[in-house]
């Protein structure tokens, strides 16, 4: 919690005199799943969407069904907000359980407001403010006495409303959009809630009121959505009119929307038997001519990868979509990590090259969804995306995009192919030609796994295989070759430290450059998004700095270095490069990553 | 013949001919797939519209001898990625090829849920009761004592019934056939194709390397029984009575329970709408639901909804 600089210019919300100015928060609700605590999170998300404030948001979910334990935490701020927080500015404790597994998590000096009716904080502890409402009865009362004690939610809601002197209308706005669908009786329910939170004297307990700063308005419109939302929607926008999965977490959402929003956009996403099925559904899909899309988590993309093989030996385009989870195995449904890379580069027999993506915000899952769509059908090559649990699942508000400059029509290209057309030509880039394709030849191309020649007829001819090896991989790096550099954000000429990421730690990685430069050191951060193939320009940038430090969220292996790393090793043969890993199963901390500077360098000092 | 353009050409064995096969002398493949170019000349789809998929073995290089748009995929999953063909172009006809060990074995998942699922495509299955392209293994068809690579002392495992599989898999047209009976193997095959669904038809094709005379039982030729099904004719006749009624699942369960050879013709058939219509519909309902509206609109709407 960063108290503002300057004062609060254009807001409509009605600041009371006297509510202390703040340009962000971390507001942590810990309850049990069944609260709809991610409710609380949603609803102050979209409110920050609309009030051009930043949102990242957090949370965490029990991978039973029952439910169980669970948080959602909510960074607001009008500045740049790039990571969930490490530490709460507050904290709404919901249950006994909640306030014990939390507690840690506040901030010195932050505010524990909890449930009186549940919760018997230890006063003693005098490194934090506690404020104690009773919730439960408070919500019973206000939903005329009924024994259930649901709406909690909505009450909590309304308390932080009044708290942070939030804009009532607007949430009022938000809430009859959210709950009008389920009945009149539901939202009236919930905004007696909501007002009995709102009206609640907590200024008389809590002492002061905040004002949480309403960012600049850049005058365009944003959008307020979740990673796994936001990726469907750069799909679709990408032309994906087919696609196959089967459910696992944290993917299965992709492809429910995909299921219900295809039919109207005139396609189709197939429930598939298993993840062989999907893979190879989806490739039939691209077979016949479409712009297709498979994904899962990593162990059905395990299962996928004999296919997924098949796909750039047969040189068919197809868009696969990891939202990477803990491993090996079943792992960690419900956790983050980004052990999947090389499996992601690597993960087939023989040589199989194919394209790896990997998207740094929810904003990005959108754009990366719509450039994969683009190089899978011009290279006609299988493109990964790489994206993670984090992202799937975390809300973001950001510029909507420009629907019209964006959206692909994607057409079938049944035009006859000329006398001269080989389905795998050495001299030129494969170009697939779907069935219903007159040939003007008289001669029908197959389509094969089998090492072939240009005929795609097969061939074991030593010769042909080393050709169409490099037929296979030349036009991957054709692709790299017009990959931009990325930016060098910090010190573009080069110092100290360099901090290189992919993926959802873009965050965390760009809020430790600034505070670190901030404190004056040498730091500089660059996001690497496509990884297979690399940017061509990282060596040069890399060589001008001492240290090249990757924080990634996966195991520091056998040879001290994670995934990325060790291809970035290999790749430039620079030693300057070196890990910062953590499995813990969550995002990284600010001052993890900090840390593991500090580490890195003070060991190549000795 | 008239070359001119505005007629369509004949499509003719001769146009449907690609690579010379690379099965093994007397292999019964050979006849499948000249039984197979005959049911196209006579039904005439148009060239470009044909479409050849198959898994891995023996029979699945099919793709490669038949001139048509072809795809020859990984071992096992020749019928999802139909599938995916046949459920995005319903202007193609899609045909998949395969043997024993690609269907029922490696492949019998997804047998069982693309029949369940009736996804309108013809599949055809060159049972030969034995593994031939890694050179005699036990398969999911090799009877009990068949003697392989795999079982020296002979097989152990009882055999699936392939009949009985595929009529208790929902399937909405199972026929079977035998290689040596070609007028037969083309009757069933163009019914099958025939049919709006997901039509399969079994053709015992002897492999004549690692499974000789496998089977003579059911082969004229070789004092072996070709009994055909009589189906009814619904003419009120007092034989018919006796007859098989096609669309009973009962009585065709019934067939497959009989003693080997067995029977040959149409064993079960009904007309349960196919995946492709069911989707179909909802797709039309749901663009009619969104008047028509374009992807960008579509898109658009949703933002809006996220504001």
């Amino acid at each position: 919690m960063k108290a503002a600089e300057i004062s609060n210019q254009k807001s409509s919300e009605a600041t009371p005199p006297g509510a202390q100015d703040l340009q962000d928060a971390v507001i942590r609700f810990a309850g049990n799943s069944q609260d709809g605590i991610q409710t609380i999170g949603g609803l102050l998300a979209r409110l920050a969407g609309r009030s051009a404030r930043e949102v990242m948001t957090y949370m965490t979910i029990p991978s039973t069904i029952s439910g169980g334990p669970s948080i959602f935490q909510v960074h607001l701020g009008s500045g740049e907000v790039l990571s969930p927080g490490d530490e709460a500015d507050f904290l709404f404790a919901f249950y006994q359980h909640s306030y014990d597994d939390h507690i840690g998590s506040l901030k010195d000096g932050g505010v524990c407001l909890y449930d009186s009716d549940h919760v018997e904080p230890d006063l003693s502890n005098s490194r934090v403010r506690f404020v104690g409402v009773p919730i439960t009865t408070t919500t019973i009362e206000a939903l005329g006495g009924g024994a259930k004690d649901r709406g909690k939610n909505m009450f909590v809601l309304g308390l932080v409303t009044a708290v942070f002197c939030l804009d009532r209308e607007k949430l009022a706005g938000i809430i009859d959009r959210q709950f009008g669908r389920k009945g009149e009786d539901v939202v009236r329910n919930a905004m007696l809630a909501f007002d009995a939170g709102f009206a609640y004297p907590i200024g008389d307990t809590l002492g002061e009121l905040y004002n949480l700063r309403v960012g600049e308005d850049s005058g365009k419109e944003r959008i307020t959505t979740d990673g796994n939302t936001a990726l469907v929607y750069g799909l679709l926008a990408g032309g994906v009119r087919y696609g196959a999965g089967y459910p696992i977490t944290p993917w299965s959402t992709i492809m429910e929307t995909l299921r219900s929003e295809l039919p109207k956009y005139g396609g189709l996403f197939v429930q598939a038997e298993d993840e062989l099925g999907a893979v190879s559904t989806a490739l039939g899909f691209a077979y016949a001519g479409h712009v297709a899309v498979t994904g899962s988590s990593g162990p059905g993309i395990s299962l996928k990868m004999e296919a997924l093989g098949y796909a750039s030996m047969a040189e068919l385009p197809l868009v696969v979509v990891n939202v990477q989870r803990g491993g090996p195995s079943t792992g960690l449904p419900t956790s983050v990590e980004q052990s999947d890379l090389m499996q992601a580069i690597y993960g087939s027999h023989g040589d199989s090259p194919r394209i790896v993506l990997a998207p740094k915000n929810v904003e990005d899952c959108f754009y990366i969804a719509r450039e994969a769509c683009r190089i899978a059908m011009e290279f006609s090559v299988p493109v990964i995306i790489l994206t993670d649990q984090a992202l799937a699942t975390r809300i973001e508000a950001f510029e909507e995009p420009d629907v019209a400059a964006m959206v692909v029509d994607p057409e079938l290209d049944l035009t006859p192919r000329s006398e001269d057309f080989r389905p795998y030509p050495m001299d030129r880039q494969t170009r697939h030609a779907p069935p219903g394709t007159p040939m003007k030849s008289g001669k029908y191309p197959v389509v094969t796994g089998l090492e072939h020649d240009e005929w795609g007829h097969p061939s074991g001819n030593p010769e042909q295989h080393q050709k169409m090896v490099a037929k296979r991989r030349e036009k991957v790096k054709a692709f790299g070759a017009t990959i931009p550099a990325p930016n060098v954000f910090g010190d573009e000429e080069g110092g100290d430290v360099l901090l290189v990421g992919w993926g959802s730690t873009w965050g965390p990685i760009r809020e430790a450059t600034i505070r670190g430069r901030d404190a004056g050191q040498s730091l500089s951060c660059l996001h690497i998004r496509h990884l297979n193939p690399l940017p061509e320009a990282l060596g040069e940038i890399f060589s001008k700095f001492k240290h090249v430090v990757v924080p990634e969220m996966n195991d520091a292996g056998l040879y001290g270095q994670g995934q990325l790393a060790t291809l970035l090793r290999s790749r430039y043969c620079n030693p300057a490069i070196a890990s910062v890993c953590k499995t813990d199963g969550l995002g990284f901390q600010v001052r993890e990553i900090l840390a593991g500077i500090e580490r890195l360098t003070s060991a190549g000092a000795e | 013949m008239s070359t001119s353009a505005a007629e369509p050409e004949q499509l003719t064995k001769k146009a449907l001919t690609a690579d010379h096969p690379t099965w093994c002398p007397g292999c019964g493949d050979f006849a499948v797939l000249a039984s197979f170019y005959k049911v196209l000349e006579k039904l005439q789809f148009p060239h470009e519209k044909i479409c050849t998929i198959a898994g891995i073995g023996c029979s699945s290089r099919f793709p490669y001898f038949v001139n048509s748009h072809g795809l020859h995929f990984i071992h096992g999953r020749a019928l999802p990625l139909a599938s995916g063909i046949s459920l995005s172009r319903p202007d193609l006809n899609v045909f998949a090829f395969g043997g024993d060990g690609d269907g029922y074995s490696i492949g019998g998942n997804h047998l069982e849920h693309t029949a369940r699922k009736n996804v309108n495509l013809t599949y055809v299955i060159m049972d030969n009761f034995v593994y031939g392209l890694t050179k005699k293994q036990t398969s999911p068809t090799s009877p009990i004592g068949y003697k392989s690579k795999t079982d020296p002392t002979g097989a152990i495992d009882q055999p699936i019934n392939p009949m009985r599989k595929l009529v208790a898999s929902g399937a909405t047209f199972v026929a079977r056939s035998h290689a040596t009976q070609v007028k037969h193997m083309m009757a069933v095959m163009e019914r099958a194709i025939l049919h709006p669904g997901f039509s399969v038809v079994e053709i015992l094709s002897e492999c004549v390397i690692f499974y000789k005379g496998a089977f003579d039982g059911a082969n004229p030729r070789k004092e072996g029984a070709f009994d055909l099904i009589e189906e009814r004719a619904w003419d009120d006749t007092p034989e018919d009575e006796g007859r098989h009624d096609v669309t009973d699942l009962s009585a065709a369960l019934a067939l497959c329970e009989e003693e080997w050879p067995g029977r040959f013709g149409v064993y079960y058939q009904n007309d349960r709408p196919s995946k492709n219509q069911l989707e179909q519909k909802w797709i039309d309902d749901s663009r009619a639901k969104v008047k028509d509206a374009s992807a960008q609109d579509l898109i658009a709407a949703r933002f809006a909804q996220m504001k």
